[in-house]
């Protein structure tokens, strides 16, 4: 891979959204591990950029990190724990962590072509295309005509309103307190 | 530009550290911050392919844009089930949650 501003620019990213990825698997402080998600997610963002994706980044900022991020740190503050310092891994640790690095191989092994240059004959297409066609300039027009159109994804948008119409009930639902005197208690 | 199989393995490495979060994570909401890693990973996934393969057509756009909107809708509702469940046990350790356990 050639040194240019992109690659530069890509592994840049790459580094802020796995070393944000690793740190919220490993704080011991909830409201620490919620800020590294959203730096994780930050980094999601950029590559977003950087793929031609740019209505898809400011989704991003704006839903993930604006409103779920903020909604897991908001629950974080609302469940303190009540013993100091309990464990954060549980009991099988180290199987999990070798169960998550053979999969991590398993994936590479079929994605990348390091196994082609090793000689194995890799059936499944090295995908190592780097020079893709132009985005055409109206994307974002056309993602937005895409969404609305009855021959393309005007059902599974109309479908995501209702689940997210249902979330938005169910939600609400579950953290209602019942009857006056019922433990709804906030500190 | 950059080999999509680059972008492939950013996104099996966020996969894979939030797999690890998942299974090894006591505290229920640090096993919902790791599922969003692996949602996003699958954005990154969509998105790569997308761009690189079928760039004309927008379809990768809209299924990362649903990707959205399931992951918002999940930890929406499950924040709500940990709160409502520490407000009855006082804790959120996805351990000490085994009623309906064996």
């Amino acid at each position: 891979m050639e040194l240019t501003v992109e690659s530069v620019v890509f592994l840049l990213l790459s580094a802020i959204t796995l070393g944000g990825g690793l740190l919220v698997v490993s704080t011991r402080n909830l409201f620490h591990a919620g800020l590294y998600l959203m730096l994780s997610l930050l980094g999601v963002a950029g590559l977003f950029v950087l793929l031609a994706a740019p209505f898809l980044a400011g989704v991003q900022v704006v839903v993930y990190i604006g409103a779920i991020a903020i909604l897991i740190i908001l629950a974080v503050m609302l469940t303190p724990s009540v013993t100091q310092m309990p464990a954060i891994f549980n009991r099988n640790w180290a199987l999990n962590l070798i169960l998550a690095v053979l999969f991590f191989a398993l994936l590479i092994s079929v994605v990348s072509p390091a196994l082609d240059d090793l000689g194995v004959d890799n059936w499944s297409a090295n995908f190592t295309e780097d020079s893709p066609a132009a985005v055409p300039a109206d994307s974002i027009v056309q993602l937005g005509q895409d969404l609305v159109d009855p021959d393309k994804y005007m059902l599974p948008f109309e479908v995501a309103s209702v689940l997210l119409m249902a979330a938005l009930i169910g939600a609400v639902l579950l953290v209602a307190p019942g009857k006056v005197g019922d433990e709804g208690e906030d500190r | 530009m950059v080999p999509l199989w680059m972008y492939l393995v950013v996104a099996a490495g966020l996969f894979s550290i939030g797999l690890f979060g998942v299974l090894t994570r006591r505290n229920a909401i640090a096993i919902l911050m790791s599922i969003e890693l692996m949602l996003n990973a699958v954005n990154i996934n969509l998105v790569a392919f997308w761009r690189y393969n079928t760039p004309v057509d927008l379809s990768g756009q809209a299924f990362a844009a649903f990707v959205f909107v399931v992951a918002a809708a999940e930890a929406a509702v499950g924040l709500a089930l940990i709160i409502s469940i520490y407000r009855k046990r006082r804790s959120v350790i996805a351990e000490e949650v085994n009623m309906l356990k064996w």
